[in-house]
């Protein structure tokens, strides 16, 4: 990994705050839901991290927690991700079936 | 094997630029569902990218903690039932924020020395992620009915608290200062279990939009402090964004109950209020009870109703059949809408995903500043396992605790009708002073059984 000053690492970390605030902003309230469980799911890029760890773990203490860290970051990535498609595949305009229950 | 930084720079540039197209694509249920594909695109991309880092081993380990957590995370996903949707995501937002505080207990044991700013990272990695972690745990119980709903409180809870936190944070500036030995990092992380298990037992249940917005923040902000940790932009960044909206929810979720952040985790609200609100029934006006054929001839002459659902909708499983209703009398030209509050159910947005699956088109929702100056053309407003946010005393009553929440304008309603179980109070512990209205009446029972008793009366009015 390249290391950058940590200044800059700060610069990144602010504007990405202004960032999120910008455009998280402009999600209406009928998607909160999924906006919540979309940010579940980029939060698993804690996976990263995890494969970072377990990747270059050399004695055991550190293969264990690795490990643990990956089950959790891939099951909230995994999770995160089909649990959103599956809400946002709710959101229909208008349901198909409708006309066919109403004579 | 990628070697060169500024290839897996770029690569990792891809996967923010994907999250912020994903986040963005959410701005209209139209294309949400495709901005999710693109941010699950850049989730793998890093994912791909990070794989083949100089120096990865471990590959067994990898291959299969990836697959135990992938199918568990699958399972989890199907199988969960859209009103169990607040504690799929306090369990997500535990399980990230654990693998936050995990990656830093490693990197701590691993770094021979670290400088200062390494440290601190690490620090709030472990801190926030640990907090994070267990607080989400007690809110996945308490959702799961696994523990009381009601806040769980202690004298001197708030100064135990305090003193927890305060011990934690001694140890991480321990920890920065250069006490480079094991424990210190243990304690920390015990400490912080400890807090995050004692700040979320005292928060009721009707506070939990609250409280997961605010977990939601803190497992961002720990990923990003991993980020620091790791030295990797694409985790400072992505942390943030999750940062910043769980931050922005908490924010719009106190707004929408007129309260404080620091009144929600520190007022114990919830807790059975006593007084004013009881004493007024003794007025003279009295509850009326209805039946089910009753309402079902003012639903079918009705020109225009707005259905007001809230968690005893959910709970009842009775959003089906609320659909099935309203399908019924708009095949009688009767305008149905829905209302929803934004602290309807038990997280951010909660009742249009319940009504969304129910098949209910997301044009039929109304939001709660658009729908309020329809109610005074309303013929009927049908509430249906709603209570707080229908109160009036919210506007009119200063002594009452939820005074100047925002609420929908029921009231307003040419004439309303509330189904509900009994004449118990709400989640708040406040009675409610629409149930007295002159044009109010009441049918009690179980909100699915009360619909279903609504249907085969209106098919036969």
């Amino acid at each position: 990994m390249t290391s950058l000053p940590l200044v800059i690492e700060l610069t990144i970390l602010v504007l990405a705050a202004f960032l999120g605030f910008e455009v998280i902003s402009k999600v209406p309230t009928m998607l909160h839901t999924p906006l919540m469980s979309g940010a579940n799911f980029i939060h698993g890029i804690v996976i990263v991290g995890a494969i970072i760890v377990l990747g270059n773990a050399e004695d055991t203490f550190t293969q264990i927690v690795g490990f643990v860290a990956m089950v959790l970051a891939t099951a909230n990535v995994v999770g995160g991700w089909f649990v959103t498609d599956r809400m946002l595949g709710m959101f229909k305009r208008r349901p198909e079936p409708k006309k066919d229950e109403s004579p | 094997m990628i070697s060169d930084p500024d290839v897996v720079g770029l690569l990792y540039l891809v996967t923010i630029t994907c999250f912020v197209i994903a986040l963005k694509f959410l701005s209209s249920p139209k294309h949400a569902r495709k901005g999710n594909w693109v941010g699950g695109a850049g989730m793998l991309v890093a994912i791909g990218t990070t794989l083949l880092l100089e120096g990865i081993g471990n590959w067994p380990l990898i291959v299969i903690g990836g697959l135990i957590g992938a199918v568990v995370g699958v399972v989890g996903a199907r199988n969960v039932r859209m009103t169990a949707m607040p504690q799929m995501v306090a369990i997500f937002n535990g399980v990230g924020g654990g693998a936050a505080a995990l990656v830093a207990l490693a990197e701590w044991h691993t770094e021979t020395g670290p400088a200062w700013d390494s440290t601190t990272s690490i620090v709030l990695s472990a801190l926030i992620g640990s907090i994070s972690f267990a607080g989400s745990i007690i809110a996945f119980a308490k959702l799961q009915e696994l523990l009381s709903g009601r806040p769980i409180v202690f004298p001197g809870q708030n100064v135990v608290n305090i003193l927890v936190l305060l011990a934690a944070t001694g140890l991480g500036i321990a920890a920065i200062a250069g006490v480079h030995e094991q424990w210190v990092l243990w304690a920390l992380v015990a400490l912080a279990l400890l807090f995050g298990v004692m700040f979320v037992l005292p928060i009721g249940g009707a506070d939990m939009p609250v409280v997961i917005s605010l977990l939601n923040a803190f497992t961002g902000i720990a990923a990003s402090a991993t980020g620091f940790v790791l030295d990797s932009t694409v985790l400072i960044v992505s942390g943030m964004l999750v940062g910043a909206a769980g931050t922005l929810l908490t924010l719009l979720m106190a707004k929408a109950m007129n309260r404080s952040i620091a009144n929600v985790l520190f007022g114990a609200f919830g807790q059975v209020q006593t007084g004013a609100g009881a004493a007024r029934a003794d007025d003279g006006r009295t509850v009326r009870a209805t039946t089910a054929d009753d309402v079902a001839v003012q639903l079918s002459f009705a020109r225009k109703v707005i259905v007001v659902p809230g968690y005893g909708m959910a709970v009842a499983q009775a959003q089906h059949d609320v659909r099935q209703l309203a399908d019924i009398l708009e095949g009688r030209g009767v305008d149905v809408r829905y209302a929803i509050h934004p602290v309807a159910g038990r997280m951010p947005g909660h009742m249009n995903v319940l009504l969304a699956e129910a098949n209910v088109p997301y044009t039929q929702l109304s939001e709660m500043d658009e729908i309020n100056p329809e109610f005074a053309q309303t013929d009927v407003a049908l509430v249906i396992g709603a209570n707080d946010v229908t109160n009036p005393a919210a506007r009119s009553d200063p002594g009452s605790p939820i005074y100047g929440m925002p609420i929908l304008d029921v009231d307003k309603a040419a004439s309303i009708i509330v189904l509900k179980r009994s004449m118990n109070p709400g989640f708040a512990g406040i009675d409610n002073e629409l149930y007295l209205d002159p044009k109010t009446t009441m049918l009690f029972g179980d909100a699915k059984e009360s619909i279903l008793k609504l249907i085969s009366a209106v098919k036969s009015t």
